[in-house]
């Protein structure tokens, strides 16, 4: 069974705090993806769990066993790096079956293991090429077999695809998800690419500041954040962010963004945000794919309101659209054929079910 | 499975794991046995002798007496040290800018050539510095020979004046030079040519385009790019230079009259040939400061400039 | 690219090649000299008819120094020497540098610059204290310390070794950490790691930092000057000095010739690895 488990794990280099105390519990087979902006603290935490950093304090449990004075080659975990990290002077045979050699494993038994993947990884035919005569993709697929070859509980990739180019990328996150479905192997996975984060995991993990924000599946995460932070950091463009009053009237909650704009709060949610009515600092929030143009057949919770276009970007499969209220720039994504015009007044459609309520002093989500 | 929830943040943690530590304290102490060795020979080859050497210099000539500074003022009194002190430094400076400057303009012939023939000539124009100096400094004396030698004979079918090349002393103090230049233009080169390599084509392409002609390139690209790797190069041949022996004892050993001596060929006579070791210790300790003045001045340069990039 | 830029490159590159051939020559001259003169007799060399120019070229040079018991004395003592040199170099440096490049420890970044710094010592200001240094020790333990070539096995080190370890230091820096690391996790232990991954990495570095220490050692002048005195005990720079110029009439052919041989094994060296030297001199260089 190869489950990670990290207790209360704290790194400080010199005094100054990378990991400030993080729980966390990875299931056997899971595919676990620490997110995060630069300095969150992700990389650092994969290193500990790599053990080429030495853990401050805490835990680390891989498999059930304490790892923390456990040397990495003894941890049967595989890496794979951001920058491949493969032996110059080696083949690709040789780069992936170099941690079977060091354990003395039979040939026979290392020609089949180096075989199937290759397979896996469709690069039977790379085997004898070295390092140097290869491209980006094909290097982080020897990279990748490197791993595979050593079967091991854990495997960690540290921003893997970083390097590569945009339509690479997106190639290779297939790749990868395809791999982790015919080796079901416990992965941990770190990135600052939030798409990647959410199309290639089980379960994000959303780091800031060396703490963790949130723990859940993508859907959960994207639907229900805990915090300002994970609300403004999953998805994009970026959840519309902002400042509004709360008001009670006649025994209905409405939102008020400004003098002209107010949304009443739809009905599910009427018990849960009462009690704060009447706060101050208080954030509305509405992903960019929830306010659409007006359109004639609208739902309950569809509330269409006027503003005044700044800019638009025609995506092709659909329009940006960015307008201004209470000084935030706000951003709707719209159908191309609705034609919205800069510098014109147009009528967006709301789509308040999903709307979200924030208390910025706690940065909590209501 | 904790789901949506926040961590709060911990409380400082006062008490440490102890068994990590033992893992990082391991690496350490490793890693300071493998540079033992280098610590050790440096520590007793080349600083215990120094110090030492500062003791020498206070003693009399059989070594028996303590005379305190009585060498130095010794030194201070005689003419021959104030020489000496000139002739080092006027052939150091010399030498060093020649080299530099020699070993830049080079570099910029061999970087304008296609790179498929560069190769040739860098292996060709890097032999001074291969041969021991004191191979090739034979040649140049076998050259410079008063009798023999191959330049005068052009001179004299051209219809000049034979050169009395190690007989006089300017002609001599010219010879010394030019034979250091010979034999440290190349490193300069070598090192110009991979820094100017380095040099992003980009920016001379900006600068042509913002109307600079080849000078104004090599005054607002080229060299300050190279700052650092001028100022190293210089440094670390004004040490060796001003600290050279092979050359100056194998053309003139100091002469004509003293007039070529400079620190180290000074003090190997006075020690080594002459018998009164605590002199000649006090002669090459003189060199010391002037090297330090110029590292510490050199050196600072280096910093400033790391800071600023 | 217009006409006129061409015309600018043309000429640009002629003038390169131009002045490339004057300073080939200027560096080539002295030793083309000392080959050419090595092929003539005293009698030719005394005429003087035209000094660039061998009429009547023999060997006899040559044969006569290779026989010569001194002169392959002078050989065999500066290739005992240089070459054990070169492995106590590399023993201490290629750790040195691994140590200092690689792992972070208290003091590192200090002794780095610190190693450069000793090229501030020069050889000849240690010349005096270590002759009396090795003086003493000789009458204190009786170990022939004095006037014996392997006392330079001692203190070539102090020249080779704060270079080598600079040139070096240089070049592992510059091999991505993540390389190790990758190593540690398939398995390998530290010994490992330096062994079959660090190593052949490194090996350019490697093997410019050791024609360096054998250049180095091969060619110094001064400390065999001070310490050896007779002939038997010489190497070869200071052994053709002090015995081929002996009194007022020079045999120029057989010191030209014994020049010539006694730079032989550098420029072969050189002409064979001269890609690694010229990098591993120049790898230091880019990162200053």
């Amino acid at each position: 069974m190869a489950q990670v488990t990290l207790r209360n794990v704290v790194k400080e280099y010199d005094e100054l705090p990378a990991v400030r105390g993080i729980d966390l519990d990875i299931a056997d087979k899971e595919f676990v993806v620490l997110v995060g902006p630069s300095g969150c603290g992700k990389t650092t935490t994969l290193r500990m769990i790599a053990g080429l950093e030495d853990i401050t304090d805490g835990e680390i449990l891989i498999g059930g066993d304490i790892v923390n004075d456990v040397p990495p080659k003894d941890r049967d975990i595989a890496m794979v790096f951001q920058n491949y990290a493969l032996y110059p002077h080696m083949t690709v045979h040789e780069n992936m079956s170099f941690g079977l050699r060091l354990k003395k494993v039979p040939n026979e038994e290392i020609k089949r293991r180096v075989a199937a993947a290759a397979g896996i990884l469709g690069i039977r035919e790379l085997l004898d090429r070295k390092p140097k005569q290869l491209s980006g993709g094909q290097r982080q697929r020897v990279a990748m077999g490197r791993a595979i070859v050593r079967n091991p509980k854990v495997f960690l990739f540290d921003e893997p695809l970083s390097n590569l180019d945009a339509k690479l990328r997106v190639h290779m996150r297939t790749e990868i998800k395809k791999v982790h479905q015919k080796v079901r192997t416990t992965t941990v996975y770190v990135t600052h690419d939030q798409v990647e984060a959410m199309t290639l995991a089980d379960r994000v993990v959303v780091m800031n500041g060396g703490l963790i924000e949130q723990v859940g599946t993508p859907h959960e995460l994207y639907h229900s954040p805990a915090t300002i932070f994970v609300a403004g950091f999953i998805g994009s463009p970026a959840m519309n962010l902002v400042h509004c009053g709360l008001e009670e009237a006649a025994g209905a909650l409405r939102v008020r963004l400004t003098d002209e704009i107010s949304f009443p709060v739809p009905a599910a949610r009427t018990v849960r945000y009462r009690a704060h009515a009447g706060k101050a600092k208080l954030l509305f929030g509405l992903r960019p794919e929830h306010v659409t143009e007006n359109r004639a057949h609208q739902t309950a919770n569809q509330i269409p309101f006027e503003v005044s276009v700044e800019v638009t970007e025609p995506m092709g499969m659909e329009t940006l659209v960015f307008f201004n209220l209470n000084g935030a720039e706000l951003c709707a994504r719209t159908n191309p054929s609705a034609n919205v015009q800069p510098s014109a007044r147009t009528t967006l459609l709301a789509d308040l079910s999903n709307m979200h309520l924030i208390d910025q002093e706690s940065g909590r989500v209501l | 499975m904790s789901n949506g929830v926040v961590q709060a943040a911990r409380l400082p943690v006062s008490r440490r794991r102890s068994a990590g530590r033992r893992l990082a304290r391991h690496r350490s102490v490793i890693a300071f046995v493998m540079v033992m060795p280098l610590i050790a020979l440096i520590a007793l080859l080349v600083i215990y002798p120094a110090f030492y050497s500062l003791h020498l210099a206070t003693l009399n000539k059989s070594m028996e007496r303590f005379v305190g500074l009585g060498n130095f003022s010794f030194l201070f009194k005689r003419d021959l040290f104030w020489m000496v002190i000139k002739q080092s430094v006027i052939f150091a400076l010399s030498a060093v800018v020649f080299k530099a400057l020699i070993g830049f303009v080079v570099a910029h012939f061999v970087h304008n050539i296609p790179a498929k023939g560069q190769r040739k000539w860098r292996g060709m124009l890097l032999v001074p510095w291969v041969i021991p100096p004191a191979m090739s400094t034979l040649a140049w004396f076998w050259l410079f020979d008063p009798s023999y030698s191959a330049f005068n004979w052009v001179l004299t079918r051209l219809g000049l004046d034979a050169v009395p090349w190690l007989g006089e002393p300017h002609w001599a103090r010219f010879a010394v030079i030019l034979v250091n230049v010979w034999y440290g233009a190349p490193f300069f080169l070598i090192m110009y040519l991979a820094a100017l390599k380095s040099v992003p084509e980009q920016l001379y392409e900006a600068a042509a385009i913002d109307g600079a002609n080849w000078w104004q390139k090599i005054w607002y690209v080229t060299l300050p790019m190279m700052r650092n790797i001028i100022a190293i190069t210089i440094l670390f041949s004004l040490i060796v230079t001003f600290a050279n022996f092979d050359i100056v004892r194998i053309l003139t050993n100091g002469g004509p009259i003293d007039q070529t001596q400079i620190f180290a060929t000074w003090a190997f006579q006075l020690s080594i040939e002459g018998g009164d070791i605590p002199l000649g210790a006090c002669v090459s300790l003189f060199m010391f400061p002037i090297l330090g003045v110029a590292a510490y001045f050199i050196l600072r340069d280096i910093n400033r400039r790391g800071t600023e990039a | 690219m217009s006409a006129s830029l061409r015309r600018e490159r043309r000429s640009a590159l002629i003038w390169s090649y131009v002045f490339l051939v004057v300073f080939a020559v200027i560096f080539l001259t002295p030793p083309l000299y000392m080959f050419i003169t090595s092929l003539k007799t005293s009698a030719e060399i005394s005429a003087a008819k035209l000094p660039w120019w061998v009429f009547h070229p023999t060997l006899d040079n040559y044969s006569a120094l290779l026989t010569s018991e001194t002169y392959l004395t002078f050989f065999r003592n500066s290739a005992v020497v240089s070459l054990v040199v070169v492995a106590i170099t590399m023993a201490i440096s290629i750790p040195a540098a691994f140590s200092l490049s690689r792992m972070r420890f208290w003091g590192s970044a200090a002794l780095a610059t610190g190693v450069f710094l000793t090229y501030l010592i020069p050889e000849t200001l240690l010349f005096i204290p270590l002759f009396k240094i090795f003086a003493f020790v000789q009458d204190w333990t009786g170990i022939e310390l004095m006037n014996h070539w392997w006392i330079l096995m001692l203190v070539f080190p102090t020249l080779t070794v704060p270079f080598c370890t600079w040139i070096m230091i240089g070049y592992f820096a510059s091999i991505p950490k993540e390389l190790d690391e990758a190593a540690l996790i398939d398995g390998a232990g530290y010994l490992q790691v330096l062994v079959r991954i660090f190593l052949p990495v490194a090996l350019p570095g490697v093997i410019a930092a050791t024609i360096f220490a054998f250049t180095v050692s091969w060619a110094d002048f001064l400390y065999p000057m001070a310490f050896a005195t007779s002939a038997d005990q010489m190497v070869l720079p200071a052994g053709i000095v002090s015995t081929l110029i002996k009194g007022d009439v020079f045999n120029w052919g057989q010191i030209m010739t014994a020049a010539l041989l006694g730079a032989a094994p550098p420029l072969v060296i050189y002409a064979f690895l001269m890609d690694y030297y010229i990098a591993g001199l120049t790898a230091g260089a880019t990162k200053g």
